[in-house]
């Protein structure tokens, strides 16, 4: 009861901070419009495998609205939470300072899931973007980006001294994680050893497993195991060294 | 009684600051135990260290029978808790905030009377970051009060508070008490320690003065009466000094400044009607908590 409680006002709260509603999930569609609606980058290209570079955007864009999410929206929520001391009153209460970090966790989670299927589902709807081959390995690479981002995250908050530090940290590492995600320049476009540093970044290993879903088979070993040792290890380091005052 | 809560020998630090050397005392069912002292006398931390939110480095601290530091969950089911500097979600609604909370407990009182009580139904739907510092301080009493507690911790309660909210929230405090609930009050507000508290404690530079209850306290200081007047007609400072009840005579202008015992009243009176003189403007002062916190504080400092 509480913590359902406790999930629902996250989520509120969330909506209410706009943060993570505007960038993560409203920027992230107007992007997709206007990218779709750009002839050239329509047409399939013989570098992309045949795709068009709209179609290698469609991922780029659900991992955009992840990175913001994670790391810009909910280390700025947490991190406030314990800078105006609303982390150190929930101490005094039966429920605790931890599950306000989870429900934090799953508000996030659901504004992902909601934003992931709406950029899909725009995507198309709308431009006739096929959805993934495999959806089930789809949601599979989607779940450990979304691990391992939420750690970095979490990194984040715990290391933070304060809020505006946290949002800082949280913004100065996006821009990379973003590169490697090849907003800027498609991963396939990228020098090859410029590609292989990606594959071994959250979001470059997040867009590997992407690739292959879309090619209609599962996460292969190397992004499976990438994400997953970010995972394990930031979610180490934020237990050992996360404040809660 | 029974007592409620049990400290002995406390003591906490933070790096090389000693913030409590040593405090003992107990609070017994029922009452409203104050704490009371200057600035960085140790009071938060004390009642930190009863919330189980800090971990005291030496001595015992029992709260209903439990250890705060170890039996946490326990603890907290019975001890509501007004923080000092515990805030909310800058955009967390009054209503949503009580609702909220009293979701934590498994014995919540009606948050809706509560609010209600509070005078913040008007705001129900205001944001915690929009209201003003008296209906801040107001819902954090709302929150400390909406689990039904045993105990309620109270730490500056009326401060930021304006004249009538700080009656009307000593008035509720009471309406509190008289329903079984022990409270305990930090704070340095010598009128609220007054008017509310059934003992007092006064904490000092980590140590406990004294426990007493407040009319103890301003006997106990020892402190008489402060008589000031403008005589009708010149009147020599020497018959006064010559009186037994009084200390000191001062003067400021044609105003008359007479300190003395409890009975220098009645002797100041008498000489003015021998000498046929009218005290115009007469004032006295009997000593106050405040008089008396400083006489007992400084005696502390003294005493080192």
């Amino acid at each position: 009861m509480a913590t359902w409680r406790l999930v629902t006002i996250e989520l509120k709260l969330a909506l209410r901070e706009k943060v993570g509603p505007l960038w993560g999930v409203g920027f992230p569609l107007v992007l997709l419009v206007v990218l779709g609606n750009v002839p050239s980058l329509r047409e399939p290209q013989e570098v992309n495998g045949g795709l068009s570079t709209f179609e290698i955007y469609v991922p780029v864009i659900v991992l955009f609205n992840l990175a913001v999410l994670a790391l810009i929206a909910m280390p700025n929520a947490l991190a406030g939470y314990r800078e105006n001391g609303v982390l150190r009153r929930m101490r005094t209460t039966p429920v605790g300072p931890v599950r306000v970090l989870a429900a934090q966790l799953a508000a996030n989670l659901a504004i992902a899931v909601a934003a992931a299927v709406l950029v899909l589902a725009v995507a198309g709807i709308a431009f006739g973007v096929r959805l993934p081959g495999s959806l089930p390995a789809f949601l599979a690479g989607w779940a450990l980006v979304t691990a391992a981002l939420l750690s970095i995250g979490l990194v984040l908050t715990a290391l933070a001294p304060g809020r505006s530090q946290a949002t800082a940290f949280g913004t100065v590492l996006y821009f990379p994680m973003m590169f490697f995600a090849g907003l800027w320049i498609p991963i396939t476009q990228m020098p090859p050893w410029l590609r292989d540093v990606s594959h071994y970044t959250p979001l470059g290993a997040g867009m590997r497993a992407f690739q292959e879903a879309y090619e209609g088979g599962f996460p292969s070993a190397q992004p499976v195991l990438t994400l997953a040792a970010y995972t394990v290890a930031c979610a180490a380091v934020s237990v050992r060294w996360f404040r809660w005052q | 009684m029974p007592s409620v809560i049990e400290v002995r020998n406390l003591h906490k630090r933070y790096g090389d600051h000693v913030a409590v050397h040593d405090v003992s005392l107990s609070v017994e069912e029922g009452e409203i135990f104050g704490i009371l002292g200057p600035n960085g006398a140790g009071k938060t931390t004390t009642v930190e260290c009863l919330e189980g939110i800090r971990t005291p480095d030496g001595g015992d601290i029992r709260v209903l029978g439990l250890d705060p530091a170890r039996d946490r969950a326990e603890v907290t089911r019975s001890v509501g808790v007004q923080l000092q500097d515990g805030q909310l979600p800058e955009r967390l609604r009054v209503a949503e905030a009580l609702e909220l909370y009293a979701s934590f407990y498994d014995t919540a009182a009606d948050w809706r009377g509560l609010m209600d009580s509070l005078g913040l139904t008007a705001k129900a739907k205001t944001r915690y970051g929009k209201l003003s510092g008296g209906q801040k301080q107001r819902l954090s009493i709302a929150l400390a009060l909406v689990g039904n507690p045993r105990i309620a911790v109270l730490d500056e309660l009326t401060t930021g508070l304006d004249p009538q909210a700080r009656r009307d929230t000593w008035d509720l405090i009471e309406a509190v008490r008289a329903r079984g609930v022990t409270i305990v009050l930090v704070t340095h507000f010598m009128e609220e320690a007054e008017r509310l508290c059934d003992r007092l404690a006064l904490i000092d530079a980590g140590r406990v003065v004294t426990v007493d209850t407040p009319a103890g306290l301003t006997e106990r200081a020892g402190m008489g009466q402060r008589v000031s007047f403008r005589p009708s007609a010149p009147l020599d400072d020497r018959l006064l000094t010559a009186l037994p009840e009084v200390a000191a005579v001062t003067r400021d202008g044609e105003r008359i400044t007479v300190d003395g015992d409890e009975d220098a009243l009645n002797a100041v009176s008498a000489l003015l009607a021998r000498q046929g003189i009218v005290a115009q403007r007469l004032r006295v002062e009997q000593a106050s908590l405040e008089d008396a916190f400083v006489a007992l504080t400084r005696h502390e400092t003294e005493g080192k």
